[in-house]
Formats: structure tokens, sequence, C-alpha cells
């Protein structure tokens, strides 16, 4: 016999209103933790996807846009720019690092990245199986991707245009899976990367058929030009017909910063975009949505804070007699006042680890089947510390709610109840 | 055992009630008898240390207890002091056999399992042990309470009405079962009550007058 079997035999004997106090708890705490776990990770992967990552130069268009497409690979492309122009900010001697991408096809709803061995470098991707492209076709693709579109080593597959699935197919071509990638837990994991000059090999064939240029079959030819562009070494520096979707740019100093984005958007065809300014931006304009479903969550907790006071309240009325029998069988009022906060406590205890377990379990259950989840790489089974505040917060919510209830238990005046008046 | 001088009480102290002086022997029973408002209860709660404040003196087993703290008075109270009401004030939560386990650990004393079933057989609830308290008659229920007051080897078992809702038969058994409870554990005690079937039972009988206001 101790304080806690007497207090959870309390509990147990009114089995709805315990369970009505614990699960109105449990889903205020679920909304809290799933909203920690979600807004935490995604705030994670988008930071690391976007680390080392300085400015990102593209067409001219919305520049949220520019980042979301060419770091976080879920928009369109906002345009090509001309590799000329490219070139000439990579030369610039406050980039330390410049890294092309070339857009447009996607396999599965996977985006196909023609880029440098400096972009999977940037991400520090290891090879799980196979080589890096090196042929025209050749394809490295991420981990999720080899997962979830099922492709080995070795397959072929045709790529569509766009980013969505059953886009128009480029069958004249396919890709030859060359490598996979160990997963990196970023962006990387989702993409299929390949050179640049094979996305120029697919949509030449594209632009053959609809604007008839047949010179430009010269311009992968892979003898060493004179002076190599230092985006792609393939090309003559200077070619005034390739494209490219956009560059990735690191800063050699923090003085690049202040300069090179007023340089790049004063050029009537480029923009500039900072990872770090639009994605804070971004979470700006979703904060409001997560701070509403937030509020919501601590309006659940509040409720059900009540609700425990109302429940311990009430049961101590019917409970008088308990009391003073207690008293009169040498119970001190001090234990009396812990066997109630006891009560409390220990109901939002078991609410709020209920919580804990269900938020998690959601997650869990979402990231098993949705697999937007799964590309997203949010998972149900990191814990933060912020759960430990979470669940010491609760049992002080319970402690408050039985504070009123317990004084009043401390105060029993034992005689009186016994004597029936 | 309990000996009472020179006590008054009142909230008030216009109100105050005198109580005659009392000296009670070990093992010796006493009746409390009085009309309703006499003051039975009043006198009953405070020599069982449940209501303090008086003037004058009340010593249980040679303390005086207005010389304890509130939280020695509870301690005392749970080992030296067992009380039966008129309602059995059973704790509804908890099983029979955890109804009698509060009663040691309350006070403060190791829980013997075996103790709980030696006082369970010799009021005639074996069995019963496990069963919810809700599901005894009202006349077990009663049992159990008298078997919650000698659990811990009380000196004195103060009783308040314990039978003025029963009839006749049930009347004798449970005054029976107290005297009998009381003489196996050796102990005191004093039953407060204006049910005059209970005058031929116990023979020492303390009369409280009307309230002089």
């Amino acid at each position: 016999m101790n304080l806690i079997t007497l207090v959870w035999n309390y509990l147990k004997a009114r089995p709805l209103n315990t369970a009505i106090n614990i699960v109105l708890l449990a889903l205020g705490i679920a909304v809290i933790t799933i909203l920690l776990l979600f807004n935490r990770q995604l705030e994670e992967k988008i930071t690391d996807n976007a680390r080392g990552i300085d400015l990102v130069v593209g067409a001219k268009g919305s520049p949220l846009q520019l980042i979301l497409c060419n770091i976080f690979h879920i928009d369109f492309p906002t345009g090509n720019i001309k590799l000329a122009e490219a070139e000439r900010i990579a030369r610039n001697r406050m980039v330390k690092k410049a890294i092309p991408l070339a857009l447009g096809d996607s396999y599965q709803a996977y985006r196909i990245v023609g880029t440098s061995h400096a972009y999977a470098e940037q991400y520090k991707a290891r090879l799980a199986q196979g080589g890096w492209w090196k042929k025209d076709l050749d394809v490295t693709i991420g981990a999720n991707v080899a997962r979830l579109a099922n492709l080995k080593t070795g397959d072929t597959f045709s790529s569509a245009h766009g980013l969505t699935d059953g886009g128009h197919e480029h069958d004249a071509h396919k890709f030859v899976v060359s490598g996979i990638m160990a997963p990196t837990n970023s962006v990387v994991d989702n993409l299929i990367l390949t050179s640049i000059e094979s996305v120029w090999l697919m949509h030449e064939e594209h632009g053959e058929e609809e604007e008839h240029h047949e010179d430009e079959h010269h311009d992968h030819e892979h003898a060493a030009p004179h002076k190599p562009s230092p985006l792609v070494p393939s090309i003559e520096a200077g070619d005034s017909v390739k494209e490219v979707t956009s560059v990735l740019i690191q800063y050699r100093s923090p003085m690049g910063a202040i300069q090179l984005p007023r340089m790049v958007n004063s050029q009537s065809s480029l923009q500039a975009a900072s990872p770090a300014f639009e994605t804070a931006r971004l979470f700006s304009i979703l904060g409001v949505g997560v701070d509403i479903v937030m509020g919501f969550a601590y309006v659940l907790i509040v409720i059900s804070g009540l609700s425990i006071f109302i429940a311990l309240y009430n049961s101590l009325k019917e409970r008088r007699y308990d009391m003073a029998i207690m008293r009169s069988m040498g119970a001190s009022r001090v234990k009396l006042l812990v066997s109630i906060l006891l009560e409390g406590g220990l109901l939002t205890l078991l609410g709020s680890v209920l919580g804990l377990a269900l938020g998690h379990g959601v997650l869990m259950l979402l990231a098993g089947m949705v697999e937007e989840t799964q590309k997203a790489g949010i998972t149900g089974m990191v814990f933060y510390t912020q759960e430990w505040i979470i669940l010491a917060g609760s049992l002080f919510l319970g402690l408050l709610c039985a504070l009123i209830p317990a004084v009043q238990a401390y105060r029993t005046d034992i005689s009186r109840v016994l004597a029936g008046n | 055992m309990i000996t009472v001088s020179n006590l008054s009480f009142g909230y008030t102290a216009a109100a105050a009630i005198r109580f005659p002086d009392i000296d009670v022997k070990p093992g010796e029973h006493c009746l409390l008898l009085g009309e309703s408002g006499s003051g039975k209860t009043t006198l009953l709660h405070l020599m069982g240390g449940l209501l303090r404040g008086y003037s004058g003196s009340i010593t249980l087993d040679n303390t005086e207890l207005s010389g304890l703290s509130e939280t020695a008075l509870d301690r005392f109270r749970g080992r030296h002091v067992g009380f039966v009401f008129q309602k059995n004030h059973l704790i509804s939560a908890l099983s029979v056999r955890k109804n009698l386990a509060m009663s040691p650990y309350l006070a403060g004393l190791a829980v013997e399992q075996q103790r709980i079933d030696e006082v369970l057989t010799t009021l005639g609830l074996e069995g019963k042990a496990d069963h919810k308290v809700t599901e005894l008659s009202h006349g077990q229920a009663q049992r159990v309470a008298i078997a919650r007051a000698v659990l811990n080897k009380p000196s004195i078992i103060f009783a308040d009405e314990p039978t003025s809702a029963l009839d006749d038969t049930n009347c004798d058994r449970v005054i029976r079962l107290l005297i009998e409870a009381a003489a196996q554990n050796n102990a005191t005690l004093i039953v407060a009550t204006h049910d005059q079937r209970l005058k031929s039972k116990i023979a020492r009988q303390i009369i409280l007058g009307h309230r002089t206001a």
C-alpha cells in the first residue's frame, strides 16, 4: 500500500473520466509533438540542403522559385540563362566555387539534374555501388530514387519532360544507370545526376524537331576545346548558344555577399537569390499556419487542464469522507495534499507520455505511407530535447490544476465532515 | 487509559460546552449516552484527537493530546486509536484488502497481509478480501469497518452511533462484535450513542446533559 496505489485506484475507479482527461491532453501534446518534429526536421533539411551555397544565379523571375527549383528541386525553373553569361559570373574573383545546373527532365517525378561532379561533392555524396557518370547519358542516382523507383545499376530509362509523372517522354535516348549513391539525408537522395551534356543531348533532339537547328552538333564533340568553359569543360569558353538553368555560387569571402548579388541583378537577364534569405522568408510565410495549429493545440491543452481541475474538484467533494477517514487513521494533512497533487501529476504524465507516443506514431505512420514524407526525409524516430520540456511542462500543468483541490484536501475539517454537517 | 478533566470546548466562548470529568481504566468499556445535540460526538472527537482547541485536559495512554503537534497527533491517532462511525466510510475505490491496508500504511506501520487475513477471519469475512467494497452487504461493510478499526491493535476504540441505523438483530450482532474485537485486542471501547438498546450491553455509562447555551 502506498500513495501511488491509492491514487491509481482512484483513477481506475472513474475510468471514463480518467480516459477523457488523458485523451484530451494527449491530443494537444500529440499536435505539438508533430509540429515540433515536422518543423525541426524540415528546418534542418532545408538548412542542410542550402549549406555551402551562398547564392543561386538564374533567369529573372521569382527569387523564391529560383531557390525552390535549384536548391530543393520542388519547383519549375524560372527559365534558362546563357552559358556565356554564367561563365562571366563564375570567373568573378569573389566566387570560390560555381556549380552549373541544367534542369528540365524527370523520371517518375524524380528530377534529372545535369551538373558537374562538384555538385555531388557539395553534398558529400558517396557511391553505394557502380560509378559516377562519365559518358553522355550515364546517370548516378540518389538512394531514394533507387529504392522507390526500383532502379539498379545497368538499368535504362527514358526521361519525361517537366517535373511531374506523365510528361512528354523523350524516347529517342535512354539514360543508363551507372551508379547509385549512398543515402546523404539531403535532397541529392531524390535526384538523378548526370552531365550537362546529357541534358543538352536530350533536348537538342527536341529542339531539332521543333525549331530545325541543325548546326549544333559540333558542340559536344569531345575533342578538347582551345579554351574550355570554366563551367562545362567540354565546351569552348564564351559559347553563345548553350544555356544552363542556373549556377550555384559559393563566395570566397563575406564581401561577396555585399557586391555579387547587386552586380548580378544589375544585368538585365540574370537574377541572384540567397538561399538563406529566401528560406527565412518561406518560413515566415509558413509560420503563420504553424502558429495557428500550435495555438489550437495550446487551447486543447488548456481545456484538458481545466477538465482535470474540474474532475479533481468534483471527485474531492465525493471524497470528503474518504479524506476525513484517512485523517482519522493517521494520515497527515501533507499526505492528503501530496496524494491530490500526485493524482493531477499522474493524469498529465500519462496524458503527455501518450501524446508524445501518439505524435511519434503518427509521423512514423506518415513516413511509412506517404512517399512525399520519405522523400523529404522526415521520420518519427528522432527525439528532441524539447520533448522533455513538453513532459515537464505538462507535469507542471497537472500540479497546477491539482493545487486548489489539494489545498482543499489539506484543509479538510475532519471532525465536521465526520459529524455529518 | 483515558482521563478527561475540566474539559470544555466551543467555537466561541459563549457557545462552549462543559463536559463531565471521565476516567476510564485500560480494558474497561464505556457508553456515552445523551440526546442528539448533547455533545456526544464532540466529546468523542475531542477524546479521539479529531478536534483540537479545547480547554482543560484529555490524556490518552498517558499522553496529553493538547501537547501534541498536528502531525504528532495524526501519528498518535493512527497508532493508538481506532474509529467506527455510523456510516461505514470505506474507500469505495479500493478493495476490502486495500481498505484495511490503508490503516497501517497511514499510521506509518508495516502492512502485514497475515494480520489482515487474521482479522477478516475473526469477523467472518474470510474470502471477501479481494472483493470491491461496493459488492458488500451493509452488514459486511460494517464488519470491514470494525476490522479496519482494530487492525493496528489500538488501545482505544471509539464508536460513534455504530448501531442506531440497524434493526435489533444486527444491533446485537454489531455491539457483540465490537466488544469481542476490543477484548481480543485488549482495547478500551467507548461507544457514543442515543440507542437505548445498548444500555444492557455495557455496564459503565456516562450520561451527557443538554447543552447549556
